[in-house]
């Protein structure tokens, strides 16, 4: 039995390896794919692009502009002067958001009942919120300024008092920059890790029916099990070697932490390869051409991603959403990789996770092995 | 090892409403050479299929070895070497390797893997072209290898279905003295085709129409039998009764 396994082992790999183009493609892509995506999962507002509606022109509304422009998270990229041009510039997303300001502002801080107008263009809701929160801050912070002014003209001298009483003191951890892009690099990891390999085992079991050898490997005497073992190793192998090479590329281009086991990952990415070669497996027992099985990935890896919490965390999904949620493999790796990169989570923790992609793993690969006979009907 | 290499007896498979082979009834003596003969879809490959364990049979018994097709596929499948309508080997591996990962896959023996391996690259005369990708040889040497690989594990019953179709004249007549060596070593071959020069080759031939054998016997018993010159003339005759029956 185990001869025979190896003898698919060292075929698979010939044909895999054998050309310079062909290990090229099999190494280089997830790598370039990683940086790619690693610079575009990035939600963080740096620059938003602004107007500035000035209706009063006065020193306090110079200063308050300053400010915001002295943050770091605004440019004033144009200053209006009609309601027009302020509808024109969101129309055609030139601006992200439009200050106004009313004339009569400086004199209504003085009377300690001015406002301020922000516009966001909230078509990406994400951005909007944060563009909004920004905006408040230093609005916050100027009319702090505005009012401790204010008292210090009344009482004739200047007392510092603290004028808000309560103050919240956060302290962020695991990311303290708040940095999106170390949130999301690891679940990059997590897609192409799954992909890569799920796409593979497919098409290297499918091809072989397209090419009539798997009808003759099935009047050989090999047993479906080790024709099965002997085609996931592989490709195993191959989704282990990817795993180490974009993790390398996440630290190193992108400075993502790691802060648990890198033995705990190697295992835990075992687990989720179980899982992936599992389907793979089962994608190529339901397919008959290379195209069927490539759609069908692609349909499955789709549903994988969405629900996997990648981008969109499970927790705001409604409850029947979150259930289903509970199939997805993606979903307890995803959560693994974070926990060993961001939080330097152990095993006491991640046991439950790591159990569930055995669980998976196991069932879908059974699955497969049931459903994978030696007949051709 | 029985008498009889193979034996059919109302043997049936339908696809849906479509009856690939109807009924069908033979047997085939061990070191014979038996032929079939048909035009594409007469069930020719069907019938090989089951015979091999590939396809499972909707009605009817099938033997082969001894072994029951339905049932003992496993043990059918050590008893026979079977080379497809397709040319089935890898493309990107070289000639050698493909030898090798059969041997390996059909668990010939270790210490005789390199005597079979000299064997299949002499008969198919690629001695010096054992480094060769495979993708990179002419159709007859790919047909004499692909035949070496499925004979490796030395089975008594060999299954070649249209092995020299697409194949030059002279590559064809090159592999039928292949089949011909492996018949005098004690081999039953089953062999199927379309050209009907090779069915004089056989000891027997199964002429097979829609699914039905509409003839069969020893060539020259057949010809003489209908009183025809050839095997072209007994082929289009049992056919065009077949259809005036059916009419």
């Amino acid at each position: 039995m185990r001869s025979r396994i190896r003898e698919i082992v060292v075929k698979e790999l010939r044909q895999a390896l054998r050309e310079p183009r062909m290990r090229a493609l099999l190494f280089f892509p997830p790598v370039l794919q990683l940086v790619i995506f690693g610079f575009a999962v990035n939600l963080d507002v740096n620059n938003a692009r602004i107007a500035w509606f000035d209706g009063d022109r006065t020193p306090a509304s110079r200063e308050l502009r300053e400010r915001f422009e002295g943050s770091g998270y605004f440019t004033v990229l144009a200053m209006p002067r009609r309601d027009r041009e302020v509808r024109d510039l969101l129309d055609h997303g030139d601006v992200q958001a439009v200050v106004q300001i009313l004339p009569g502002f400086a004199r209504d801080v003085d009377r300690g009942r001015a406002s301020v107008q922000v516009l966001v263009d909230g078509t990406n809701s994400n951005t909007a919120s944060l563009i909004a929160s920004y905006a408040n801050q230093i609005v916050t912070s100027f009319s702090q300024r505005a009012t401790q002014a204010r008292l210090d003209r009344k009482l004739g001298t200047s007392v510092p008092t603290n004028i808000l009483p309560v103050n919240t003191a956060s302290r962020v951890w695991f990311n303290p920059e708040l940095r999106s892009r170390t949130y999301f690099v690891p679940g990059v990891i997590v897609n192409i890790v799954m992909l890569v390999t799920v796409m593979l085992t497919a098409m290297a079991i499918v091809r072989e029916k397209e090419i009539g050898t798997m009808e003759q490997l099935m009047v050989t005497p090999i047993r479906p099990v080790e024709l099965i073992i002997g085609k996931t190793v592989p490709f195993a192998g191959i989704g282990v070697v990817n795993m180490i090479m974009i993790t390398l590329a996440a630290l190193l281009v992108f400075q993502i932490p790691f802060r648990g086991s890198a033995l705990l990952l190697l295992a835990s990415t075992l687990l989720f390869l179980l899982t992936t070669l599992g389907l793979g497996l089962f994608i190529s027992t339901v397919s008959h051409t290379q195209q069927q099985a490539m759609m069908s990935t692609f349909f499955l890896f789709l549903p994988a991603l969405m629900l996997s919490g990648f981008a969109f965390p499970i927790q705001n999904m409604p409850a029947p959403v979150q259930w289903l949620t509970y199939l997805i493999p993606a979903r307890y790796f995803m959560e693994i990789v974070r926990g060993i990169f961001l939080k330097g989570t152990g095993f006491a923790v991640l046991w439950p996770a790591m159990l569930a992609l055995a669980v998976l793993g196991t069932v879908i690969l059974s699955l497969s092995v049931m459903r994978f006979h030696k007949r051709l009907d | 090892m029985p008498e009889n290499a193979v034996e059919v007896r109302g043997l049936v498979k339908r696809f849906g409403d479509f009856h690939a082979v109807d009924d069908v009834s033979f047997e085939v003596s061990r070191g014979e050479i038996f032929g079939f003969l048909g035009p594409n879809g007469a069930g020719k490959s069907t019938t090989i299929r089951i015979l091999c364990g590939l396809l499972s049979p909707t009605a009817g018994e099938a033997r082969v070895g001894g072994y029951d097709v339905a049932t003992e596929a496993e043990q059918v499948k050590e008893n026979i070497g079977y080379m497809s309508q397709k040319f089935s080997l890898y493309d990107d591996l070289a000639v050698e390797e493909n030898i090798d990962f059969f041997s390996g896959v059909y668990g010939v023996r270790r210490e005789i893997r390199e005597t079979r391996k000299e064997y299949v690259l002499k008969m198919a005369g690629l001695e010096n072209r054992r480094g060769d990708m495979t993708r990179l040889l002419a159709g007859g040497w790919k047909q004499r290898l692909a035949l070496g690989c499925a004979i490796l594990h030395e089975p008594p019953i060999l299954f070649l279905d249209e092995p020299t179709s697409g194949v030059d004249p002279i590559a064809r007549r090159t592999f039928w003295d292949l089949i011909y060596q492996l018949a005098e070593a004690g081999n039953t071959v089953f062999v199927s085709t379309h050209y009907m020069d090779e069915a004089e080759y056989c000891h027997r031939i199964a002429l097979m129409y829609r699914g039905r054998i509409v003839a069969l016997g020893a060539p020259a018993e057949l010809k003489r039998s209908l009183n025809l010159p050839s095997m072209e003339d007994v082929f289009i005759s049992r056919i065009e009764e077949e259809e005036r029956r059916t009419a």
